[in-house]
């Protein structure tokens, strides 16, 4: 009978959450990209052009019915590209989160619950990191080590994890009060086993929706290294890298910037999207 | 209040400490050859370890850290390696242009966001809300880079109406470094035109997505206002609706908003950097940029420590402005 109750709430909440039609563009938006990177190599027109490839009879051509998004200065058909470009944006939001996510909650959890100088280290260091806008701290970091999509990534989540220590620290501080801790710790809980096991599955939908609202960001970022020259490096197809290697040839070879950066603003727009519908859902503010 | 700003900069002292010594031991730890690419390839080995030598590279970390902030009291942030000058000096030249387009970036984006968030709440999921929602939600989306070249490729290549790169030609006797303003000052008024079609795209550029940020913030926050009991107090006694909007609600709506400036300013000027590479704008990401490309070390900690310090700086005025916007808040506690 439980078991019931529980299947037929389950897609109701579903339901409930992409009644918004806002919501539901995100999700269809995301799911094209996801599938996008995972099938780029069977549904691109032309795989080969991902790499550096190169055909002068081909070169420069506007957008038509047979390369809708034109040629590059190689002759490579920039909608393969752009496809395959979703991986990178994808690798990129994913990594950087779960680094964040991985060093961030658990350093939240201990500042929260052990309380005392334990928390006041810990957040003091994360007022150092959030002392400066991430992207330039980004930037700093990338620029020390050699350009790659790697170090790109790993100078993203550099600045990214104090977001969520300082999140779950806050939510940790609402919980540590509650009665069902309080009996934990009555019982002779250890602090590992409660933190952990007790409070982290509270904090979890928080943690969820500021990855689903923060991951839009991330790709942003990611691709703005890429611009800079900071991040994957040609002839990878990595947004930020395309726009910038398109940017020589304007003001004629308009469409080599204008559709690597369409395919930004509509990803990150998705993930926005979504990740609003979420937090509406789950009720919950993470600004 | 004077008691609590001196408060609030003692307190920010350590957070400050630790951001040069997060930059230092990064640019410290990582492997580099900034002294080789410096010389070039010609240089000899003994020319490489005197220079090194010169600028305390093989000193211990410590000290090198230690002589590192007696200098930055002096005004001293170090040789750049690439144009062989105090970094201090070098930012100093480049500081005011990246200002200048994030404070008009930072006015176009209030002008804008707080009137059109207004407006959508007050048109709370009416058609005029729904479009705002959309466009807001695809102004925070846009790669700044992206658009900046958008609007230069339709606005200055297109249609010829603005400048394609650059701050301005004609000559403005320089006080402030700001040149909207210096050209104001000196009553150079072709100047101020000159200026202030310089500054429009790349500005423009940058602030669509902050904009996109305070609508957002305003209009959640006006929503929030709409429940509350002393708005249908006011609005029971017949006050008209606009007085009650804007006397009551927008002053207490705006202690959020106010945070979401702060924080915005942060990103507007990291985002600048996006911006000024597109336009060729002569503020500090240029000179930033080109000390990536060189690993000029000191370059990147000073640029980096410097926006450090006038983020927090920001954040520092925007905790002053609470009181003004709510008495409740007690500076001096």
């Amino acid at each position: 009978m439980e078991a019931n109750v529980k299947e037929r709430k389950a897609p109701g909440k579903i339901r409930k959450l992409l009644k918004n039609k806002l919501t539901l563009v995100g999700l269809i938006i995301v799911a094209l990209v996801v599938f996008a990177a995972i099938f780029a190599d069977f549904i691109a027109p032309h795989p080969s052009d991902v790499t550096g490839s190169i055909d002068f009879s081909l070169m420069n051509q506007l957008p038509s019915s047979q390369y809708i998004f034109g040629t590059d200065e190689a002759g490579r058909d920039i909608f393969s590209r752009v496809l395959f470009g979703a991986r990178y944006s994808l690798i990129m939001g994913v990594v950087v989160l779960t680094v964040a996510i991985g060093i961030g909650v658990p350093l939240g959890l201990i500042a929260g619950f052990w309380g005392g100088k334990v928390n006041s280290v810990i957040m003091r260091l994360t007022d150092i990191f959030l002392s400066i806008p991430s992207i330039i701290l980004a930037m700093a970091v990338a620029a020390i080590m050699e350009p790659s999509l790697f170090n790109s990534m790993v100078a993203i989540s550099f600045g990214w994890w104090p977001w969520f220590t300082r999140l779950v620290q806050a939510e940790t501080l609402k919980i540590k009060n509650e009665q069902f801790i309080l009996a934990s710790e009555g019982i002779g809980a250890s602090k590992w086993r409660i933190a952990f096991i007790e409070i982290l599955p509270n904090c979890l939908s928080t943690i969820i929706v500021k990855a689903s609202t923060d991951i839009g960001f991330v790709i942003l970022t990611g691709a703005s290294l890429g611009f800079l020259g900071l991040g994957a490096q040609p002839p990878a197809p990595e947004w930020g890298t395309m726009v910038a290697e398109g940017r020589v040839y304007l003001p004629t070879m308009w469409w080599q910037t204008t559709f690597p950066g369409l395919a930004i603003l509509v990803t990150v727009l998705g993930f926005n999207l979504l990740g609003d519908g979420l937090r509406d859902f789950f009720d919950v503010r993470v600004d | 209040m004077g008691r609590f700003i001196g408060k609030r900069i003692l307190g920010l002292i350590p957070t400050i400490l630790g951001l040069i010594l997060l930059i230092f031991l990064l640019s410290r730890i990582m492997p580099g050859d900034s002294v080789r690419l410096a010389l070039g390839p010609e240089a000899t080995q003994e020319q490489i370890v005197a220079m090194e030598n010169q600028l305390g590279l093989h000193d211990p970390l410590p000290v090198q850290f230690f002589n590192y902030i007696k200098g930055l009291f002096v005004g001293d942030m170090g040789l750049s390696l690439r144009s062989g000058r105090n970094v201090w000096l070098d930012i100093k030249d480049t500081f005011p242009a990246t200002f200048e387009l994030s404070l008009v970036s930072m006015i176009i984006s209030v002008a804008v966001g707080i009137p059109l968030g207004i407006y959508s709440a007050v048109k709370n999921n009416k058609i005029s809300d729904h479009i705002i929602r959309i466009v807001s939600l695809s102004g925070i989306a846009l790669p700044r880079f992206w658009l900046a070249i958008l609007l230069q490729l339709i606005f200055s290549y297109w249609l010829g109406i603005f400048p394609v790169i650059g701050r301005g030609n004609v000559a403005v006797e320089s006080i402030t470094g700001l040149r909207l303003l210096d050209s104001l000052l000196t009553g150079n008024f072709a100047g101020f035109t000159d200026s202030f079609i310089h500054i429009l795209l790349p500005a423009i550029a940058l602030s669509i997505a902050t904009a996109a940020q305070i609508i957002r913030m305003t209009r959640t926050n006006m929503i929030d206002q709409m429940n509350k009991d002393y708005v249908l107090a006011a609005e029971s006694y017949g006050l008209p609706e606009n007085l009650v909007y804007q006397r009551y609600m927008l002053k207490n709506a705006f202690i959020s908003v106010l945070t979401t400036v702060g924080m915005q300013f942060g990103s507007l000027i990291g985002n600048a950097f996006l911006v000024e590479a597109v336009f060729g704008w002569p503020g500090m990401a240029q000179y930033a940029i080109q000390g990536i490309l060189y690993k000029d070390y000191n370059a990147i900690i000073g640029v980096t420590l410097v926006i450090g310090l006038f983020f927090v700086l920001i954040n520092v005025i925007v905790d002053l402005l609470y009181g003004f916007f709510d008495p409740k808040i007690k500076l001096d506690a």
